[in-house]
This record gives structure tokens, sequence and C-alpha cells, in this order.
């Protein structure tokens, strides 16, 4: 398999294999962490995830579009107002929706998937009446476009670099909010034992819907990153809700660092395997995989222990 | 009904008797066209109770116009309805102006075939034009067969198929890919390709076409990978291209996957304005750079029959009535220039049969030719496929092809390519 390759060329595609893999380990843990507050933290299960992201790629579209038009000097930097009003369109929808469908629903977990499923086609006629049903295509700032040449062989994507850089940003970010923050403490009382948590204080629907509003928006910065590596259309979104739910139940639905950590395992594995079987050998193997070890775990690669 | 599906049985079993029959019948027809007059009246023209009246002749418009296809199949529907205003306009077909009934087949099969029987029982409609991916004309094909309607069908597909119901507007496979690569072993002195495509089954017949041309050649291919329908990561293929050094990257990915493959592309360092590796792509057109961006595609190439920017006078007509119906700012690819061609197609047909009939429009099919085309000039070949040229285009940044190459002669449509399968 290695023979007809010099050793230099070999270190090189190592190198860049494991760059490969990096990025869709970040795009992974970008699409996940949303989900995995509003699955893991709060059990809704939110098939219209994808949408949510989608939606954050529209309005990257629109600012993009609003820019170039209304101030092309600034057209540079655009991308990081997109990202900003991404995140808070996104989680003022998601507020909406939660006031308007999810909290009547918290004690039916698995009507959650019907309901948000039914949201989730809403969504979708409603992009492609508003901004047809073609695809759009997004103009990227000429810095994050091409790649930084390191050697012959190997090149650096400057949309991966940001991609990785947003991840490891939003993901201490999280960490901060969830398990540094006064707020984080309650999000957790209130996932753990709604009763209780109610009863010491704590406003369990403001938490609710805060907990639901801040997953929607990451969702709505996520969408917005990946206009640089995937495309925007209607039913977009759909191509990622499978690969996030996959990540966030492998990883333990309850655990964010378990998010993680799968979303670490499962990149790898499908990039290494990509490289050397085909791409869909690798998907299907990366799927038996996973099969495997949740028929062994099922709950999942972390899991939180409580009493029950 | 009965009788009419036994017969139809027996005609697919014996093809060369069918092929026999149908070129006296369309000698026959022949001889009565030049002898029908405008608006004859209707008992003479629609003996089988077809949706036909005096001035009026009810055809289906069958597309997806909700779900995931909608993105590539309303060009299609615009396409047709603009030819359908513009026979109207010319007075209709045998003196009845043509109402159409649009349906959706919201890119579900099972949809398309309900809405295909409902089209052709209740509706009683004289044509249908529609269907996009060859899933669905695979699930309408039985019902067409069985009820005996007529089917025009758009999109360049991988061949395999041959129906008496059916007439094929697109290109199939062999047409696209021979003189594509053919093309670029001669002017871009290939040796070796990758061969990449969407995990379906027109890529896969595709490629096993351009891999068996490549060899007979005597040329390698030093790679050929799948990826599922939605997969947004490409980076590992195009590591491996990078490894590999291929001199050609054959290209057949569809969907939101194409957008994906062609950012990371770019953003892994490939040029595809240097001299190598050349990108040859059959599943590229216009309306699919509209999502991809200009810029991120600019350079490669693209192999097939139409581009926007032909230059002739027959296409400069299209665009601009294309352009004032549906607006300035649309792009029209291969297939949406095929669908233009279906309602044309049937029009010559009944005019040359002079009757609506669906056995009498088969029968006076093969042969039909259009000289309008904005392709230029097509024919129908006995085989209910089009004979026409095959064109190599340039991607440029605003999004457009500009064209480098086209073949001298019509392709010949060959849906069962002997020695390629």
């Amino acid at each position: 398999m290695f023979a007809d390759y010099t050793t230099t060329e070999l270190l090189s595609i190592f190198a860049m294999q494991g760059f490969a893999g990096l990025i869709l380990f970040s795009v992974f843990v970008l699409m996940a962490l949303g989900l995995a507050i509003i699955f893991g933290q709060m059990g809704v299960i939110n098939m219209a995830h994808g949408e949510f992201m989608i939606l954050g790629a529209y309005i990257t579209y629109i600012t993009s579009n609003l820019f170039s038009e209304y101030m092309p000097g600034l057209f540079s930097m655009y991308f990081f107002i997109a990202m900003i009003i991404a995140f808070f369109a996104t989680a003022a929808l998601g507020a909406l929706v939660e006031w308007s469908l999810i909290r009547h629903l918290y004690k039916r977990p698995l009507d959650t998937l019907l309901a948000t499923w039914g949201l989730s086609l809403i969504l979708q006629q409603i992009y492609r009446t508003v901004f047809g049903a073609r695809e759009v295509g997004v103009t990227l700032p000429d810095w994050l476009m091409g790649s930084i040449p390191l050697t012959d062989m190997i090149d650096i994507p400057i949309n991966g670099l940001f991609v990785m850089g947003l991840t490891v940003l939003i993901s201490v970010s999280i960490y901060l909010l969830m398990f540094r923050s006064r707020w984080g403490s309650q999000v957790r009382a209130v996932v753990q034992n709604r009763p209780m948590a109610s009863a010491v204080g704590i406003n369990t629907e403001k938490t609710d819907r805060v907990t639901f509003a801040l997953g929607c928006g990451i969702a709505g910065v996520a969408g917005s990153a990946f206009t640089m590596v995937g495309s925007t259309g209607p039913t977009a979104g759909q191509l990622y809700i499978v690969d996030t739910f996959l990540v966030v139940v492998f990883g333990g639905a309850q655990s964010l660092l378990g998010t993680i950590a799968s979303a670490f395992t499962i990149s790898q594995s499908q990039s290494t395997m990509e490289f050397f079987l085909s791409g869909s050998m690798a998907k299907v193997l990366t799927l038996l995989f996973v099969v495997g070890i949740l028929m062994i775990r099922p709950q999942g690669l972390f899991a939180m222990k409580i009493r029950r | 009904m009965q009788t009419s599906t036994h017969s139809h049985r027996t005609e697919r079993r014996s093809r060369g008797g069918l092929l026999h029959k149908l070129s006296l019948a369309s000698a026959s027809a022949l001889l009565f066209s030049s002898v029908s007059f405008a608006a004859p009246a209707t008992e003479e023209v629609n003996t089988t109770g077809l949706a036909v009246t005096d001035d009026t002749v009810k055809v289906g418009i069958l597309h997806s116009t909700t779900g995931t296809m909608a993105i590539s199949e309303t060009g299609s529907v615009q396409a047709e309805k603009l030819a359908i205003a513009q026979i109207n306009a010319m007075g209709g077909v045998l003196g009845r102006k043509i109402e159409y009934i649009q349906e959706d087949g919201a890119s579900d099969w099972p949809t398309f075939a309900e809405k295909s029987r409902k089209l052709l029982v209740n509706d009683k409609v004289a044509a249908v034009f529609g269907c996009w991916t060859s899933a669905s004309r695979k699930a309408v094909l039985p019902v067409f067969e069985q009820y005996n309607g007529m089917l025009y069908y758009p999109t360049f597909y991988e061949g395999l198929e041959q129906s008496p119901n059916v007439i094929y507007t697109g290109q199939e496979a062999t047409q696209q890919i021979l003189s594509g690569i053919d093309w670029v072993v001669k002017e871009k002195g290939a040796k070796s390709f990758f061969l990449l495509g969407s995990d379906y089954i027109w890529p896969r017949t595709s490629n096993k076409i351009a891999r068996k041309h490549i060899e007979k050649l005597g040329l390698k291919v030093v790679g050929e990978e799948y990826y599922p329908l939605g997969h947004t990561q490409f980076n590992s293929v195009i590591n491996k291209i990078k490894l590999k050094k291929p001199d050609v990257i054959y290209a057949i990915v569809v969907g939101g996957s194409n957008v994906a493959f062609y950012k990371q592309l770019k953003a892994a360092g490939i040029d595809m304005t240097k001299e190598k590796p050349v990108l040859l792509t059959i599943s590229v057109t216009e309306d699919e750079i509209l999502g991809i961006g200009g810029d991120n595609i600019d350079g490669a190439y693209a192999a097939m029959k139409y581009f926007q920017s032909l230059d002739n006078p027959n296409n400069k007509e299209f665009v601009a009535a294309f352009k004032e119906m549906w607006g300035d700012d649309i792009v029209i690819g291969d297939v949406t220039q095929a669908a233009y061609l279906g309602p044309w197609l049937w029009k010559a047909a009944v005019e040359k049969a002079g009757s609506f009939d669906i056995d009498k429009i088969k029968a006076a099919s093969p042969g039909i030719e259009l000289t309008t085309a904005p392709e230029g000039y097509v024919r129908i070949h006995e085989n209910h496929h089009l004979w026409s040229k095959t064109r190599i285009g340039h991607a440029q940044k605003d999004g457009q092809y500009e064209v480098v190459y086209e073949t001298e002669e019509l392709m010949e449509p060959d849906p069962f390519p002997e020695g390629y399968q």
C-alpha cells in the first residue's frame, strides 16, 4: 500500500490526514454542542437542529449581501458580525419555539421528536418560499479562502484553521458558562431534578428558555461557520442532523465532555478509514463501530452517575 | 386496457421487430401529415379519449416543487412553461391551445407514481413533461407503460433504459462521457485519471463507462471513489488526489455535496486554473454553480450538450425569452434546455402523426428533427433518445461556461453500449 511512495510523501500525507481529521473533529463538535445542550441537558429531541443551523447560514448570506451593497469597504470583516447576528437571531427563534411549543412537552419528551420534526419541515418550506428552492452562494472574504502552503505537498486550509479556532472558543465559553457560573449550576440543578430545583427557588421556566435559546444560538453560529465548507439551501440542514445525533448519543447524552470525546473518536476513525478505503465504506464501518460500542455501553461513552 | 398492456409486453420483448414496425409506421405517418389540415375535427385526431377538445389539449407537468429535489427541478418547470406559452402564442398544436396541469412529485418517488397515474387516468393528459432523477423515472415508468402515456424526460442520465413511452431529451451517459474524455486526452495530454462520484447509480454507471474508455485508450485510472449523497467532508479524498497526482480529476458529485467538494478543493490549494490537474465534470451545470460560487470552480471543465453561453441565434432568442419570463438574474443549465425541448418535440410528433393518439405519436417520433433547438439541431433516434452534439465548457468566475470545443458530428445515443458494461 505504501510501497509506491517516498518517505517525504508519506510523512506529508500523514500530516495532512491528521489535519483533515482535526477539521472534521471541529466540525462535529461545532454541530453537536448545541444539540448536546438541548438534547443532553434538557432531554428535548430537537429534530429541527439542522434547520436552526441553516438559519445561521442564511443570515450570513444576507449579511454578506448587505455588506457588499452598502459597506464594501468593511466586507472583509463581515463574517464576524454575521456570526454574532446569527447567534442572536437563532437564539431568539429558539426562545420563541420554546415558549410556544417545547414548554408544553417537557413531561412527554418523546413527543418533542414529532413536534420538532414538524417544525423542521415548516422551517424548510419557509426558507424555500423566502430564499427560493435553489442553493444560495455565500461570498466569503478573500482572506478566508485559500491555503497556507507549508511544503510542496502540505497546504493548510485557512477556513479549516478558522473553524478550529471557533470551536475552541465556543467550547471554552460553554465550559465556563455551564461549570463556572451561577447560571450553569442552575441549569444542571433543573436537569437533575426539576421539582427540587423549583422548590429551592430556581425559576425553572426561565432557565429552560435560556438553555434552549443558547443551544439554538450555538447551532446558528455553527451554520454560519459552515458556509465556508458546505452548501446553503433549504434542506441542507438534513445533511448534518444524522451525524449530530450520532455524536451526541455516542458520547453519552448528558455529558458535554463525552460529546467532545465522541466527536474526536468518530472523526478520526472516519477520516483515517476514508483515506484507506472508499468514502461509503468508511461511513458504513464507522456506523458499525458506533453500534457495536453502544450495544456494550448503551449509555454512551461517558455517563453521569445518578441514583435512579 | 388489458389488450394494450399485453401488446406492450410483446413489443418490449422483441425490440428488433418493434423498430421495424416503427420505421414503417413513421414512413406512413409522414405521408399523412403532408395532407393534414389546420384544426382537424376532434374525433379524428383523438380516438382514445384523451383530454382534447375542439380548441384545447391538456398536458401534464410533473416535477418536484417541494422537497430536496426542488432545487434542481425548478428550472425544468420554468422551461416547460415557457415552451408551452410560446407554442400557444404560435397557435397551439393542431389548432388547439395547450393547457397544462401541474403536479408536485414532492421529491418522493411513490408520489411521482401516484401523480402520474392521476394525470393519465383522471386527467387523461395527452403528454407529460417531467421527472428529474432516475429514481423518479423508474417509479413512473410502469404507470406510463400500463396506461399508455407519453413522458418527455429531460435529465442527462446513465442509460440502460429504453421505453416506447418515454422520449429522453437529455443525453445518455456515453454521449456525455466519451467525447469529454477524448477531448481531455487530445487537448490536455491527459494520461492518468482520478474518478470521483456520489454513491448512486448515475455516477457509478458513468464512471464504469469512463473507466472502460480510459483503459481502451491505454491510459491509467489511478483512483475511483464514491461518497454518500449529502456528504460534506472531502478533505481525505482531496489528500488522496494530491498524493496520486492525476492529470485529470473526473468528478460526478451531485447536490449539496458539490458545494462542499469545490470549496474544500480550493481551500486545499488545488488551483484549477493551472495546467494540471484538469478537473472535468459532467454534473455541474450553471444552476449548480449558483450554489458553489463562480470563484470556487473557476477553471474547471464540463462536458455536456448545452451551455447558456452557446453562441447561436436560436440560443440568444431562447435565453432572452427565458429571462423575460422568469427574471434577469436567472441562469439556464443543460437540463433546463433539455426540458424546453420536450413540448416542442411533442408538438412536432403530433403534427407529423396528425393525431394526439399515443400510439401514433410513438410511431411518429423517431426521425423528428428540431432545427430551432437552443443547442442547435437535434433529431430523435429510433431508441427514443436524441442525436446531439457534446460541448466542453470552461468555467468562468462569473458562473458561466465558455464553450471551448464541440463535437463535429452529432453523437449517436447508445443507451446499451456494448463493451462498456
